[in-house]
């Protein structure tokens, strides 16, 4: 068991799934789901069994000895460019603290909308086999650490993505589509060039001493690999890390969405069918900001902390404008879209404190939102299937006529707007805290507190226009919820109870790896500093 | 015997209320009766109450008990879970155990043949545990935490009837008020953890102690008072947060007594008093002034309101307003008395215009009611009592907690020549005598002006009555002290009630609060900026006595006088009513004619909802709908027309491709061809196609990069 490639496995065993289901015919969808419904199932298994074997006190970040689950092999080695020299790409894959509650979401996100897939049927042979090439996309992204790879699993996520929604999505789906996979494709052009930039200014010394052009994100991370000339090396006085980490940052953003790059979401996410949108908000928002944690604030923490305070205020844009802009929302999905503007908001806000607080804080609202988000797109969901509208003023009384609905409702709207004894409760307060224990960005946090109003101004007023009042004589027909919903509402509602009432749980899971990283911000301007002098 | 009992038996007092709310949820629909196993609880939490009370105060009448755990731990910061018992959290959890406990047998009548019965239990019980919560927390964040809780079930509670509109938006209006006065609230514990990286009530006091205060300087000390006690402006419905209160009596009357007069919303001067060792002069002041406005506004608004609970509730936020003045004014002791007695002839009141409201088939306007003292003859009596305790008539709780703090109004205005705080108390007196007698007189006094409804109308059953004499009876002064006319001979403020070791720097205290070997001469009111050396090494002294006994001896000299004057007013008030409403010797509708604008303003309560809309409120939703419209056609327009353009563009290059360049370079028109076909919005985008540009891309940039 010791060397089992428990990563491996838990990435590409949904594209063992999907070459599976190749062969299935297709007018077997019981078995294609199935099957998809197995192979999720199994891959929440191998969470368990990763988080089973996880060991709490060993760090990552940038330390290549104390990731953990680590396979590493060498991948692409071609000396034959005489122009370039050796180009070499590691398969290298491993986890940290930070990693760790995202590979847990992503699991627990595609099982959970596996399950509300259960709905579609329009080729369904097709639909699930891009849902488990979406799946291993985004679980390799979580557990790449060599860049080449990071970038191709990255890559890999957005093509599923297209199809997902511009197949199998609303009446504007392809306009939805597009503009989703050109969107993202603009930032992974800047990922990719930045990436490229890297490579040709990082050597890691093999071990038969030689040195080369490296991939490896941990080797990136030490300012000792860089070359003396390299366009991104600290050792360099006339270097473009500045740029690059913008361009990089922009790239990572767009995924977030971060204003004003978001206005793909709303559109994607009212165009998706449900469990897309659950998987949208769930984990693909969460690669934005995995991103910038785990590339940009590691490879760049000279210039993260120069740029930090206006990371936050971008937090603090998306928190505010989020907000208001969900306020104004008359559709429910649309609400809930811009909603997660706002929240994604607190994770930026939460990165920016540099502190072991803070990051704390927003790597558990990463957790938090995916999980919260995920409850209240299902809940979209099933007034949709039932009433066939989104429109928020065109219910009223929903909770008389189905009562266990509301009370789901109820937990997922006061979790979203951070009530205590509830997880949302605990990330956003650890954001703030943490925040405003950095001086620099003290006033943007205050402002964004804000956001804790404005949620309860948009929430209650949802939970008003759909659920309170007299039930519209139309809608009396509704059922209440069937034992699928159940099945995908418990679990969630369960999780965002447990960890309410017991952060730590998760907070000790990331525990080292966050202070390891504020270890390496603190100590960021000291190591940059002294290597120009 | 030890301090680990009590401990004990706090923890299961405050966890037997979250078992009734979990299995009441869970089997309302199924066991019919359920809501008896959630009676029970409270019962059994009301009896371990009292055994906790008994104990704490006779066998530990000085120690402070806390236990905590520990919740998160991160490194050097561990935040802690913990639990207090001291005197003042033993009597506030009998009072909410004790009420929380009548009011659910009220409710057992009250609530009868509703549909959403067992529920309804259910949220009593959730409430009762989140205020248990807030009695027994040690640090701030727990406190912050039961805090949003119980703004959760008051929420759930005041739109009880969410079918009806008025209570759906009433609901929601606590909620969105309260988080207002949340966010100053919760940055107030931002600025304390940022300071001190801790929550704990102790560990905050004892590093302000030593000097440590935000920002070395304390004016941001003073800041950090006047943010917390947002929370308090909010929850006690203090002005100018005070509009939620009168909305929420569209819950029902039973919850109105329970929360929103008796125990939650006074959790705001419950957090005042736990804080009050760090307040400093200046936010002593700006708490006096909050409390003085919310004294007087809304008694101004009762005198006109004609549904019997918005009376009620308008003289529950001018009540709690004295409290908050009573802190302010450094009157600690007076002020949680006054929480105390308030919470029983409040919760009296309530249950008491339950009766009638019950009894009248829910008729809540006083102008229909009339003479029902003869058809309801128990409720009358009560109501009376407890009408005589908050206008504070000799022989009541009620004269002995108001004259005390009237006593220290007055003594602030002897000892720092501010008399604004006295003059408003006893007006506030003076008004409030008034209302009530008003309140009385038209509804159980005269003839019945709604005979039928007079006719039907039947005494409540005994479920329902009990609680109002038990209210009733703590609302007599025996409880409380032996000497009707002075409340500091009885134990509850000689032995139970203490005064809090104060630990703000010497320089920042109101004159009198200094500690006796300070010098007297240093300046009064200063909000010193900067803290300067002599103010540290006093604070370092580490004296024990708080209140100075210059302020005691001005209170007991303030007593006599105090206590005639507001007998005297509340007798005027009295009076008039009588005058006005019984004996028809005035006139009212003249008299509000004849001061129509001061009328006009009273009866609409002040405009503050009318101004609130058109301001906040149309602000926000208005700024919200130009966003949304810059986002939906800017920031989103410059994406589309970007798109455009580059459409645009590529059919351009499409064309010129077919004409001048067609079959030149095959990479390159695999790429136009790409660009084209994504932008021409193809259905199904060439897997192949796209494969392509990124591996031709790369191997561009490879050779840019090198030649760099």
């Amino acid at each position: 068991m010791q060397n089992f490639p428990i990563l491996s496995f838990i990435t590409f065993l949904p594209l063992l799934g999907m070459v599976i289901l190749l062969f299935i015919p297709k007018k077997n969808e019981l078995i294609i789901k199935s099957l998809t419904l197995v192979v999720t199932s199994l891959q929440v298994i191998a969470a368990i069994v990763i988080l089973h074997g996880y060991n709490y006190a060993l760090g990552g970040i940038n330390d290549p000895n104390s990731f953990q689950f680590i396979e590493k092999y060498r991948w692409i080695d071609i000396t034959g460019f005489s122009w370039i020299g050796r180009i070499k790409v590691d398969y290298f894959l491993g986890i940290d603290g930070i990693s760790v509650p995202l590979v847990l979401l992503t699991a627990i996100i595609s099982f959970i909308a596996t399950l509300s897939s259960w709905t579609i049927n329009k080729s369904v042979k097709g639909y699930f086999a891009m849902f488990l090439l979406l799946d291993t996309g985004m679980m390799g992204v979580f557990v790449a650490l060599d860049l080449f790879l990071f970038y191709i699993f990255w890559e890999l996520m957005l093509l599923p993505m297209y199809f997902l929604i511009g197949i199998w999505g609303g009446p504007r789906r392809e306009y939805a589509a597009i503009k989703f996979f050109l969107y993202t494709l603009f930032g992974s052009i800047f990922i990719l060039i930045v990436m490229i930039a890297l490579y040709f200014s990082t050597k890691e010394v093999l071990p038969d001493g030689s040195r080369v052009f490296t991939f490896n994100m941990l080797a990136m991370m030490n300012p000792q690999n860089y070359t003396a000339t390299g366009i991104l090396s600290p050792l360099n006085p006339n270097n473009l890390r500045l740029i690059a980490y913008i361009a990089l940052f922009v790239g990572f953003a767009i995924k977030i969405p971060m204003f004003p790059f978001h206005t793909w979401l709303p559109d994607a996410h009212v165009e998706a069918p449900t469990a897309i949108s659950v998987i949208l908000a769930g984990v693909l928002l969460k690669m934005g900001t995995y991103g910038i944690l785990r590339v940009c604030f590691p490879i760049f923490p000279d210039i993260t902390r120069e740029l930090v305070w206006y990371i936050a205020l971008f937090g603090m844009i998306n928190i505010i404008y989020g907000a208001l802009c969900a306020l104004a929302q008359k559709d429910f999905k649309k609400m809930i879209a811009y909603s997660s503007i706002s929240h994604m908001g607190l994770v930026l806000l939460g990165m920016a404190s540099l502190n072991a607080m803070g990051i704390t804080g927003a790597v558990f609202q990463m957790f938090n939102h995916g999980t919260i988000t995920a409850m209240l797109f299902l809940i979209v969901g099933v007034i949709y299937d039932r009433a066939h509208t989104r429109g928020l003023d065109d219910f009223g009384g929903l909770a008389t006529q189905m009562p266990i609905y509301a009370g789901f409702t109820t937990l997922a709207f006061f979790a979203a707007i951070g009530l205590p004894g509830l997880s949302g409760f605990v990330s956003e307060a650890f954001v703030f805290l943490g925040a405003f224990g950095f001086g620099n960005i003290r006033v943007l946090t205050v402002i964004s507190t804000l956001g804790i109003l404005l949620g309860a101004g948009y929430m209650l007023w949802a939970m008003q226009r759909v659920f309170l009042g007299g039930l519209k004589e139309k809608w009396a027909s509704l059922k209440d919820l069937t034992f699928r919903e159940y099945a995908m509402l418990v679990p969630l509602a369960v999780i965002v109870i447990f960890l309410g009432v017991y952060p730590s749980a998760m907070l000790n899971l990331m525990n080292s790896s966050v202070n390891a990283m504020a270890k390496l911000m603190a100590g960021a301007q000291t190591v940059y500093g002294s290597l120009l002098h | 015997m030890t301090g680990n009992n009590l401990i004990d038996i706090a923890l299961i007092i405050l966890f037997l209320p979250l078992l009734g709310f979990t299995v009441t949820l869970f089997l309302a629909k199924k066991v019919k009766k359920i809501y008896l196993f959630e009676t029970l609880i409270i019962i059994v939490a009301f009896v371990l109450s009292v055994i906790l009370v008994f104990l704490k105060l006779n066998y530990f009448p000085n120690a402070t008990t806390t236990s905590e755990v520990s919740w998160i731990s991160l490194g050097s910061i561990s935040i802690d879970l913990g639990i207090m018992v001291d005197n003042i959290a033993v009597l506030m959890i009998f009072v909410v155990s004790l009420i929380s406990m009548l009011v659910h047998l009220f409710s057992i009548a009250y609530m009868h043949g509703d549909k959403r019965y067992n529920r309804y239990f259910a949220y009593l019980g959730i409430f009762t545990f989140s205020m248990n919560g807030i009695v027994f927390t040690h640090n701030i964040l727990m406190m912050y935490i039961f805090w949003e809780l119980v703004g959760l079930s008051s929420y759930l509670l005041i739109g009880f009837w969410y079918e009806k509109k008025s209570a759906s938006d009433a609901g929601k209006k606590a909620f969105i008020v309260n988080r207002v006065g949340d966010l100053g609230f919760f940055s107030g514990i931002l600025i304390l953890f940022a300071t001190y990286h801790t929550f704990t009530f102790d560990k905050i006091f004892h590093q302000i102690s030593l000097g440590v205060i935000p920002f070395n300087s304390e004016f941001w000390l003073t800041v950090t008072g006047i943010l917390i006690f947002c929370g308090a402006i909010g929850k006690s419905a203090q002005f100018p947060l005070h509009v939620w209160l009168p909305d929420a009596m569209e819950g029902p009357t039973p919850v109105s007594a329970l929360i929103h007069a008796a125990t939650m919303v006074a959790a705001g001067v419950y957090l005042v008093v736990r804080v009050f060792p760090i307040l400093t002069s200046g936010a002593l002041e700006f708490i006096a002034i909050i409390g003085a406005l919310s004294a007087f506004i809304p008694a101004t608004i009762a005198i006109t309101q004609n549904d019997i609970k918005k009376v009620l509730a308008y003289s529950t936020v001018s009540q709690l307003g004295y409290m908050v003045m009573a802190l302010g004014v450094g009157a600690y002791k007076f002020a949680f008395f006054h929480l105390v007695t308030h919470a029983f002839f409040k919760a009296a009141l309530f249950l008491g215009s339950g009766s009638v409201i019950h009894a009248m088939h829910h008729e809540q306007d006083i102008r229909k009611m009339g003479g029902l003292r003869k058809k309801l003859p128990l409720t009358y009596a009560t109501f009376l009592i407890s009408t005589l305790a908050i206008s504070g008539v000799p022989l009541t709780s009620g004269f002995l907690s108001k004259d005390g703090i009237l006593a220290g109004t007055f003594a602030f205005g002897n000892l720092t020549g501010q008399w604004f705080f006295a003059f408003v108390g006893f007006l506030v007196a003076l008004v409030t005598a008034f209302y009530m007698f008003r309140l009385v007189i038209l509804t159980f006094h005269g003839e019945p002006r709604d005979k039928e409804k007079y006719d039907h109308a039947k005494e409540s059953p005994f479920v329902m009555v009990m609680p109002l004499v038990v209210l009733a009876t703590l609302s007599i002064f025996i409880w409380y002290t032996p000497n009707p006319f002075n409340p500091e001979q009885g134990a509850f403020l000689s032995k139970w009630v203490k005064a809090p070791t104060i630990v703000t720097p010497q320089d920042s205290r109101y004159s009198f609060l200094k500690s006796d070997e300070a010098q007297p001469e240093a300046n009064v009111q200063g909000i010193q900026n900067v803290p300067t050396p002599s103010s540290t090494e006093a604070a370092n002294s580490g004296e024990e006595i708080t209140f100075s006994k210059t302020y005691t001896e001005a209170m007991e000299h303030a007593h006599i006088p105090a206590m005639m004057l507001s007998l005297f007013l509340a007798g005027i008030g009295i009076l008039f009513a009588f005058l006005f409403y019984q004996w028809k010797k005035l006139d009212a509708d003249k008299l509000a004619e004849k001061i129509n604008p001061l009328y006009k303003l009273s009866l609409n309560k002040w405009y503050f909802d009318e101004i609130y809309d058109a301001t906040f409120v149309a602000l926000t939703l208005g700024i919200s709908k130009v966003l949304a419209w810059i986002d939906a056609n800017i920031i989103d327009g410059i994406v589309n027309g970007s798109a455009t353009v580059t459409k645009m563009f590529s059919s351009f290059t499409g064309k010129f491709d077919n004409v001048v360049v067609d079959g030149m370079v095959n990479g390159a028109a695999y790429m136009s061809g790409f660009i084209g076909l994504m932008f021409r919005k193809l259905q199904t985008g060439k897997v192949q196609t796209y494969i392509v540009l990124v591996v031709f891309s790369l191997v561009i940039l490879l050779f840019l990069f090198k030649s760099f």
